[in-house]
């Protein structure tokens, strides 16, 4: 075939999908969902922040000889990771946030988000702590250090390193569960994914394009890992 | 400067030391032998009190680092020690290692710690090595490095606990040569070694211990050419019949 007839099968077929009523879902409501990507990455942020902090000292608390700490940040452990995410949405939501204060989705979609994620991380992070050989935390005391600046100091960059592939991994499940906050009516990806399909019914166009915007967002998550790695190397 | 009175120590049922009385004076190097699980490098390890005791006492330059009130970070700042498997910090770089504690922990000046530990590695012979990562040096460099690393402190005593047995052949000499410059500076050291060699040319006294307890002690003449107990003749058959 020659060129130009080629350049015109492709031009047709082109054609032939933009003036698909499921394009022009897609074309008129990107702006939408993308505004819906920005809410979802800023409850990642927030609640990857928040189970941070909350999974560091779940660490040190499964690590304690104290029983007390030990067994309360056991049992936010189980029960945060033995019991399934979108229960605890709504268990928060409804039942205990308003108790506490005026909850509104958003946050306590966040705090739904970030308690849960604190129990994934906690473990991670003890994993990564118990994983550095002992005799780390021998030589930092025997020259002096404290508990705590042998931890800081020796310790924990190490532990950051060999947590970086396992908390991408809890960031990348993170990002993708956010979804289920679309239940609690956060105008986050899926939840303006799901009031375009209900009324437009471009099930594949709809969810195809949202799809690959939250691809989009794992993967530069899963690069921005790559780039911590390769930063922190000793090669 | 150390002296160790009565001191029993268990891990579990296993009893490791079995009333252990001896003590080091200042600028005495004294070397520890024994066949394995004879409790030498439990012995060395209650010193800085990495193992606790469970009777008995312990003090370092008139300290009793055996009571439980004692700051113990403030007198392991004065005693270094170097590990058979090396522990140096494997995210820092060789100048890095010998720095950290200085700067981080005695508050030394980042550029004084610098200039004492290019000092330090000059003395260990790894000038070059300062700027490069444990994992690209050699058993022996790494071993010298711990040392410089624990020298940094400005210890008053070192304790080395088997600093030759993780190493090739050909990088046990290196390491020696270090500890024996070490050694005629003046540093009072505490050595627990397989390496009888070095005990009968560098030592002061050297202690053979079996089962937890010390069964004879000695200059090295004494223990090599003529020991008196028969469970140091047969320790010393079997280790230097080749």
């Amino acid at each position: 075939m020659p060129l130009s007839e080629n350049l015109t099968f492709i031009v047709g077929i082109l054609d032939a999908i933009t003036s698909s009523a499921g394009y022009r879902v897609t074309a008129n409501n990107f702006g939408y969902f993308l505004g819906g990507a920005g809410y979802t990455l800023f409850i990642t942020a927030t609640s990857v922040a928040m189970g941070m902090v909350l999974g560091l000292f779940a660490a040190f608390g499964r690590m304690s000889k104290n029983k007390i700490l030990f067994g309360l940040s056991t049992a936010y452990v189980d029960f945060f990771r033995g019991t399934p995410l979108f229960v605890q949405i709504f268990l928060l939501y409804f039942g205990i946030l308003p108790l506490i204060y005026d909850n509104d989705p958003l946050s306590s979609a966040i705090i739904a988000l970030g308690v849960n994620s604190g129990a994934y991380i906690a473990e991670i992070l003890r994993a990564g702590i118990q994983a550095i050989d002992k005799g780390q935390m021998e030589a930092a005391r025997s020259l002096g250090m404290n508990e705590r600046q042998a931890m800081v100091l020796v310790i924990l960059p190490q532990a950051f390193k060999v947590v970086i592939p396992p908390l991408i991994n809890e960031f990348i499940t993170l990002l993708k569960d956010s979804s289920l906050v679309s239940a609690i009516t956060v105008a986050e990806l899926m939840h303006r994914g799901d009031l375009v399909f209900a009324n437009t019914y471009q099930a594949t166009w709809v969810f195809g394009t949202i799809s690959i915007i939250y691809l989009v967002m794992t993967k530069t998550i899963s690069m921005l890992g790559d780039y911590a790695e390769r930063r922190l190397a000793t090669e | 400067m150390i002296k160790i009175v009565d001191v029993y120590k268990s891990f579990g049922k296993l009893e490791v030391l079995k009333g252990i009385n001896f003590s080091v004076a200042p600028r005495e190097v004294v070397c520890v032998i024994g066949p394995s699980g004879s409790g030498k490098s439990t012995l060395l390890r209650c010193i800085n009190q990495l193992e606790k005791v469970d009777r008995g006492h312990i003090y370092i330059d008139g300290e009793e680092v055996t009571n439980p009130k004692v700051d113990i970070n403030a007198i392991r700042q004065q005693v270094g020690m170097v590990f058979q498997l090396f522990n140096l910090f494997p995210h820092k770089t060789t100048l890095e290692n010998i720095t950290m504690a200085p700067v981080k922990i005695k508050g030394v000046d980042k550029e004084q710690a610098v200039e004492q530990a290019m000092e330090l590695l000059r003395k260990v012979g790894l000038v070059d090595k300062a700027h490069v990562y444990p994992n690209k040096l050699s058993g022996g460099q790494k071993q010298r490095v711990a040392i410089a690393r624990a020298l940094a402190m400005q210890p008053k005593v070192m304790l080395f606990d088997e600093p030759t047995s993780a190493l090739d052949p050909e990088m046990v000499g290196e390491v020696l040569t270090v500890m024996k410059d070490l050694a005629t500076e003046g540093m009072t050291m505490v050595v627990v070694t397989h390496e009888m060699g070095f005990a009968r040319e560098v030592g002061d006294r050297v202690v053979f211990m079996d089962e937890g307890m010390i069964v004879e002690e000695g200059t090295p003449s004494q223990i090599f050419d003529n020991p008196q107990n028969p469970r140091t003749q047969s320790f010393l058959s079997k280790v230097l019949s080749f």
